[in-house]
């Protein structure tokens, strides 16, 4: 059994308390996208600036548990500044963490990787991946808007 | 442990298979004792054919027995006829089938009165039936800690009320609604009452002749029943008068190349194969609980309660939201301080604590708590002290744990 603590770890903690990247900026440079949990009530909103093919800038705010928060904070530090093909593998390495797999490059996951132990708490995957699924689906399929993720 | 709780338990398999769980979703659903299981088993060994069609007698047992329900949800209810109990596939389907079914009478500038404490699926057909009618949905006052009382239906049912939409007791709040009065101030003004009683059949004696309202849907699951199954009772004059929502086998009459004439109610209501196993089931559930008494459910569920009230009493970080409501419906709302339900959830289930975290699809008096969500515990029959002890150790640990957050 899982210890509450290695869910709650530390690094989760400071970016609920400290969460970067946060508040909208609204501009139509911007692509935007309301990441919701209908049945959690989870509700992140996403911003993409893409120049070049590169996320020159993410940001993010809603309403929504310490997972769900704080992994909006740690994914946009781990998304910014990469290529779209390297955003799509690390949040392709990401939903695998989520499942229990390893991925290959660990290293490439920075922050994220303390969400290791997320699938010993199987009831909260999706808190975990609702702003990625927000930024994936951003990234490929250009929708706006809003979006359930259940 | 009281012996005849351990009896209890003893009859209900998911407690027997799973000896850690403290289950406390029973608001929820309940958890299924023996005779409802096996009842569900000998229909499909013994003879489970189809009801209603064949001239064999596997289908004249099965028939019966799907039939003998009926007469056994009448005596529950105290009905006064056999045709005001219509099977449904639970109260969300009854409550949206009386909505569908009663919205043509429904006309510009009617006003339909219900209040925020109601389970989305009671509150949301009427909003659709008001848009579309341009008919104007009336919600109660509600005091600050989520209360209804009598005089605020009074301050809102008048000449133009059409239809009063209540639940009897708050899946959230676990408050008890006055129906019997409400039902006598709206028939004043010839105003029709639609009575949600999901979470009331588990807990209270419930005597339609007694509360006089004109339509009362419950679900089979909440009170030991089998899923998908459940209950519309009517006033036969009005059930009579409605017109059925779903035509096919079973529920009609002649049939001509051009028109038709349909059964009676509630056959007219009841079309296609039914869930068979859960009706014919449903009436075990009934009889356990009939077995027990109210009378003794009732106080076992208020001892519960007031215990664990007792307990959590003045605990720094805790947020208790209906103190004043919880007892007989054994349904306690809580929060810890500036911690999302969910984030506080997992504090449970690590002790295998079975409780629901969310907006417990009511969102207008979550919102109302100014929340975004609440942490309920509910509890019922099989559920003991030592479970509550464990429950109360698990809020103090959450207390404790999130105290810096």
């Amino acid at each position: 059994m899982s210890n509450i603590n290695d869910l709650y770890n530390q690094v989760l903690k400071d970016h609920r308390s400290f969460p970067r990247n946060k508040g909208l900026i609204l501009d139509d440079s911007y692509k935007t996208l309301k990441a919701k949990n209908p049945s959690c009530g989870d509700s992140i909103t996403v911003e993409v600036k893409i120049e070049d093919g590169i996320i020159k800038d993410i940001r993010h705010d809603g309403v929504g548990c310490a997972i769900c928060c704080s992994s909006a904070s740690v994914m946009s530090e781990v998304l910014k500044g990469k290529t779209i093909k390297e955003a799509n593998e690390i949040i392709h390495d990401f939903y695998e963490l989520i499942k229990g797999n390893m991925p290959e490059n660990e290293d490439r996951l920075e922050d994220a990787i303390v969400y290791v132990n997320i699938h010993n708490f199987p009831p909260r995957a999706k808190c975990a991946t609702l702003a990625w699924r927000g930024v994936d689906t951003i990234l490929n399929t250009n929708k706006e808007g809003e979006e359930n993720y259940e | 442990m009281n012996k005849e709780i351990l009896n209890i338990r003893n009859d209900f398999p998911v407690l027997r298979n799973n000896p850690n769980v403290v289950y406390l979703d029973s608001a929820a659903t309940s958890l299924k004792p023996d005779c409802v299981i096996n009842k569900i088993n000998e229909y499909y060994t013994q003879y489970g054919v189809n009801v209603n069609r064949g001239v064999y007698k596997l289908s004249y047992t099965a028939t019966e027995e799907y039939e003998e329900t009926r007469q056994i949800v009448k005596e529950f209810l105290n009905a006064k006829e056999i045709e005001e109990i219509v099977y449904t596939k639970g109260a969300s389907n009854g409550l949206n089938m009386l909505a569908l079914s009663l919205r043509e009478t429904l006309k510009e500038g009617d006003e339909v009165v219900s209040t925020i404490l109601e389970h989305h699926s009671s509150i949301l057909p009427w909003q659709e039936n008001c848009k579309i009618k341009n008919a104007k949905l009336v919600y109660t006052d509600i005091d600050k800690d989520g209360s209804v009382d009598l005089e605020s239906f009074k301050k809102v049912i008048n000449e133009k009320t059409r239809y009063v939409v209540v639940t009897y007791v708050s899946n959230v709040m676990g408050q008890i609604l006055p129906i019997k009065e409400i039902v006598h101030i709206a028939h004043q003004y010839n105003a029709l009452v639609i009575v949600d009683a999901a979470q009331a059949v588990p807990h209270l004696k419930v005597d339609v002749q007694d509360l006089d309202c004109d339509f009362l849907c419950f679900s089979a699951h909440k009170m030991l029943g089998p899923t998908g199954f459940g209950i519309l009772y009517g006033k036969k004059k009005y059930l009579n008068k409605l017109k059925p929502l779903e035509y096919g086998g079973d529920m009609i009459d002649e049939v001509e190349l051009y028109d038709n004439t349909t059964k009676d109610t509630p056959y007219k209501f009841e079309t296609g194969t039914p869930p068979i196993s859960e009706a014919i089931a449903f009436k075990e559930a009934i009889k356990y609980l009939n077995n027990i008494g109210f009378e003794k459910i009732e106080k076992h569920v208020e001892e519960l309660t007031k215990y664990t009230l007792d307990k959590l009493d003045n605990l720094e970080g805790l947020t208790i939201y209906n103190k004043k409501s919880a007892l007989k419906s054994g349904i306690i709302t809580f929060n810890i301080r500036g911690v999302h339900p969910h984030d506080v959830s997992t504090i449970f289930d690590e002790r295998d604590i079975c409780l629901r975290a969310g907006h417990h699809c009511a969102q207008l008096i979550t919102k109302h708590l100014g929340v975004v969500g609440t942490l309920r515990a509910s509890i019922y029959i099989y559920n003991t002290y030592e479970d509550m002890d464990k429950f109360i150790d698990a809020v103090k640990v959450a207390c404790d744990y999130f105290k810096d957050w």
